[in-house]
């Protein structure tokens, strides 16, 4: 073993305590909030019969529930389908809008991603619950739920990739004096077009997992019979529906996949 | 003792990175194992300690086979053996001081390391080592903000607060410039005469083979095609083991050193 | 001339797909459209549209806080306590099943896929619907949610986690096993740090989603600033409704800046 006795002088050592006290602070936080909500371990234990009980009873599953549910499945498509179209074709303008590189009136964009991050907090079972409220119990609370749901995404993710292009063809269509809208549609939208397409695909693919639940708060799909077989305690057709959903939705996605790997 | 008996490995796409090597590497000697890209020095070095698993032959340190080692045993003869690489491999967000303490991690019980619990004496140690390569002040210093050189001489130290007995260097100044490299290969020949340890280095530089080393092995193809002292290794045997005569980037020159 | 009756080929050929493809979305749309029920909007739309609007232009600030009681405030605390609570549970599982589920760490191809599969599966099952039997389990209320929001988030945060792992430089964690590190100490000394601050990130955004998710947990009995909203709409008060929903845009907004400042600090 080396002689470890040092010639020169220990730099200063730095106090470690910031960091323990972040540490304790934080599991304080949690601690708190866990005592908040009586959250107690002790209670899940002793309701683990009925975890078990849930479990036992969800097997096997209820396959016939499936074709039952096949017509509300068909419309959960069809309202994920029909919100992010209407929400794309909102987005268009208010991506432009929120796009420093497009508009130089400052204030308007600047109020546009206001708008936009507000808009971007309210989650998508709130829109449907209110809308379900306005517009009566239907398909049509969720296809516009949705839709206000889809601006959020499609328009937040467009006007970061509009932030991103290549200036070259923006300056060439300035040098060759286009308007406004000449300058967008030969400079901006066939570099943005396949990022935009890929986006649409990406929030079709989150509101099919979206549009499957809104049911419960009345506003169409699939989520009506989630409903109505939690509280029949059908545990057999839930998971039927779980399995079914599951599989829609991941067939959705690997299409969607494939389309998008095209794309870019 | 290093020991190799007859080893081979070959790749599982086919390719062969080492065929029949058999080397004797005594203690305290500075090997350089010189050689084309692609000759196997890596897959040489990393068999050594069974950072690649051999496909035939037998390797020994110390009278100890590393190669039928059970994982327990392999860690005792690894903690005993200190590498260095090219690309240093400090953890960048880390400290200096805590990188160099990763090199105390076999010699404390598990849960003790990972609370960051060493002992006071692995602490001092680290900082002597650190001592040594002439970077102590930059003992609480975050990784990343150290230049290549320092970066290296923290791996250094590593190996000595590892007190290893042998020392495994691949290409250790191939991301450093000349001046840097010939700080770092002094900092390796003086541990390797005052602490007596081996080392083995695999250079990209014939010159700094020639400089440093006590023995010298070319590779070529997975075979060894040279092995003897510097003096042994003229010109025309370096145009032997690459094949052709050297290049102007495989000498350092020595007007930078 | 060859090369001009290439071109022509190639340009039938571009407008051939072109057409295929718009074909395929007008059947598609046709198909969307003609199967949504339209039972016509019901008469009180107009009305309730007005008195949402009103809600919200004057919406009904005493019940920000009332000193006895349900109020604005204890609602989106809880909210808040739930997310947390939540995101905490979902780091203590995320973290070893998104390990597992590295390819970079397992051996077998087979480990690591089966930890994909897991965390696909757990990915895809909605909050809501893991809250809806949670509260089968523990009864109605905040402690449902929050198991619902642990559970559900461990997927995508297993992932995220994974997804960082397979990221990261295999030079430290190398490092640690040739020094004689076993399993343990190569994932605390090579790996852990270097993934550290995408898994924070990583979590940081799943809790803006969490807030999110928290706040609507409540519209099916699972706790939270939910519950008051769906009593608030049923009740038809709006201008209640209106209250609550500026209290969930400006907690959220203020959780979104927040992890979104702290995030660009980390990386
Ligand atoms: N993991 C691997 N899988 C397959 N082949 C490999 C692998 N690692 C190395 N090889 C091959 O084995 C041979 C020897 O590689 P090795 O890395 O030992 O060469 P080297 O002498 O260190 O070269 P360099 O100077 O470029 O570092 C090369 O042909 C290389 O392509
Ligand atoms: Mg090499």
């Amino acid at each position: 073993m080396m002689d470890t006795k040092l010639n020169g002088p220990l730099p200063a050592k730095p106090s470690r305590w910031p960091f323990y006290f972040f540490l304790i602070g934080l599991f304080a936080i949690v601690l708190i909030s866990a005592i908040y909500i009586g959250a107690n371990p002790l209670t899940f234990i002793q309701n683990s019969d009925n975890m078990v009980d849930l479990f036992v009873r969800m097997f096997p599953p209820a396959w016939s529930y499936i074709a039952t549910t096949t017509p509300a499945m068909l419309e959960t498509i069809r309202m994920a389908l029909l919100g992010t179209t209407i929400g794309m074709v909102f987005s268009i303008p208010i991506m432009f809008l929120c796009a420093r590189n497009i508009f130089r009136l400052r204030w308007l964009v600047e109020l546009s991603r206001i708008g936009l991050n507000v808009l971007r907090t309210i989650p998508d079972l709130l829109l449907a619950a209110i809308f379900a409220a306005i517009l009566g119990f239907s398909p049509l609370a969720g296809i516009v739920a949705l839709s206000i749901f889809s601006i959020g995404i499609i328009a937040k993710l467009s006007f970061e990739a509009i932030e991103n292009i290549d200036n070259g063809p923006l300056e060439s269509m300035t040098a060759v004096g286009a308007n406004k809208l000449q300058w967008i549609a030969f400079g901006v939208v066939p570099q943005i077009l396949p990022h935009f397409v890929s986006y649409v695909l990406y929030t079709f693919e989150i509101n099919i997992r979206a549009a499957a639940i809104l049911g419960l708060v009345g506003a169409g799909g699939i989520g009506v019979f989630y409903d109505r077989a939690l509280g029949f305690f059908a545990y057999d057709q839930v998971l039927a529906l779980i399995l079914y959903t599951l599989v829609v939705v991941i067939i959705i996605d690997l299409i969607s996949l494939k389309i998008r790997e095209k794309l870019l | 003792m290093i020991e190799l008996n007859d080893v081979s490995k070959v790749y599982s796409n086919g390719v062969k990175g080492l065929e029949d090597v058999n080397l004797k590497i005594n203690k305290g000697e500075f090997v350089s194992i010189v050689g084309l890209s692609g000759a196997g020095k890596s897959t040489l070095l990393r068999s050594i300690n069974r950072l690649i698993d051999i496909s035939s032959g037998d390797i020994k340190i110390d009278e100890k086979s590393i190669t039928s080692a059970s994982e327990k045993q392999l860690r005792m003869i690894r903690r005993d053996i200190g590498m260095i690489f090219q690309s240093f491999n400090l953890v960048k967000r880390s400290s200096v001081l805590r990188n160099v303490l990763s090199g105390r991690v076999a010699y404390n019980n598990t849960l003790r390391t990972l609370l960051n619990l060493f002992p006071q004496k692995d602490v001092d140690l680290a900082l002597k080592a650190l001592e040594r390569v002439n970077i102590l002040d930059k003992a609480y210093t975050r990784s990343s903000e150290l230049s290549g050189g320092q970066q290296q001489r923290v791996s250094i130290a590593r190996t000595l607060a590892q007190e290893a007995k042998i020392i495994l260097a691949d290409e250790p100044t191939a991301s450093l410039d000349p001046v840097t490299t010939k700080q770092v290969m002094d900092d390796l020949k003086k541990i390797n005469t005052e602490d007596d340890v081996t080392v083995i280095i695999n250079l990209h530089f014939v010159d700094l083979a020639k400089e440093y080393s006590t023995r010298i092995i070319g590779l070529q193809a997975g075979k060894v095609v040279f092995d003897g002292t510097p003096e042994e290794a003229t010109s025309e045997v370096f145009e032997e083991i690459y094949g052709r005569s050297l290049k102007e980037d495989e000498l350092l020159g020595e007007e930078n050193l | 001339m060859s090369q001009r009756d290439q071109l022509k080929k190639a340009r039938a050929r571009k407008r051939g797909k072109i057409a295929i493809i718009l074909i395929g979305l007008i059947a598609i749309y046709v198909w969307a459209i003609s199967g949504i029920e339209f039972r016509g909007i019901q008469e009180t739309a107009g009305p309730v549209t007005k008195n949402i609007l009103k809600g919200f232009i004057s919406p009904d600030w005493s019940y920000v806080y009332s000193p006895d009681g349900e109020d604005l405030i204890r609602g989106l605390l809880e909210t808040l306590a739930i997310a947390i609570a939540g995101i905490f549970l979902s780091i203590i599982l995320a973290v070893p099943v998104g390990l597992w589920a590295a390819k970079n760490l397992s051996k077998s191809f087979i480990t690591s896929q089966s930890g994909k599969g897991v965390l696909s599966f757990f990915r895809t099952l909605p909050d809501i619907i893991l809250a809806l039997l949670f509260i089968k389990v523990v009864g109605p209320g905040a402690f449902a949610g929050m198991l619902a929001l642990g559970i559900g988030a461990m997927g995508m945060l297993g992932k995220l986690y994974a997804e960082e792992v397979e990221a990261m430089d295999p030079g430290p964690v190398e490092s640690i096993a040739a020094v004689g590190g076993n399993k343990l100490q190569q994932l605390a000394f090579g790996v852990i740090p270097q993934v550290l601050p995408g898994f924070i990130s990583a979590t940081l955004y799943r809790f803006e989603i969490n807030m999110r998710s928290a706040a609507t947990l409540g519209l099916i009995g699972a706790g939270g600033v939910g519950t008051a909203l769906i009593f608030a709409i049923q009740g038809r008060s709006w201008d209640r409704v209106g209250i609550i929903l500026i209290g969930i845009v400006v907690v959220v907004l203020i959780v979104d800046l927040l992890s979104s400042a702290l995030r660009k600090r980390i990386t």
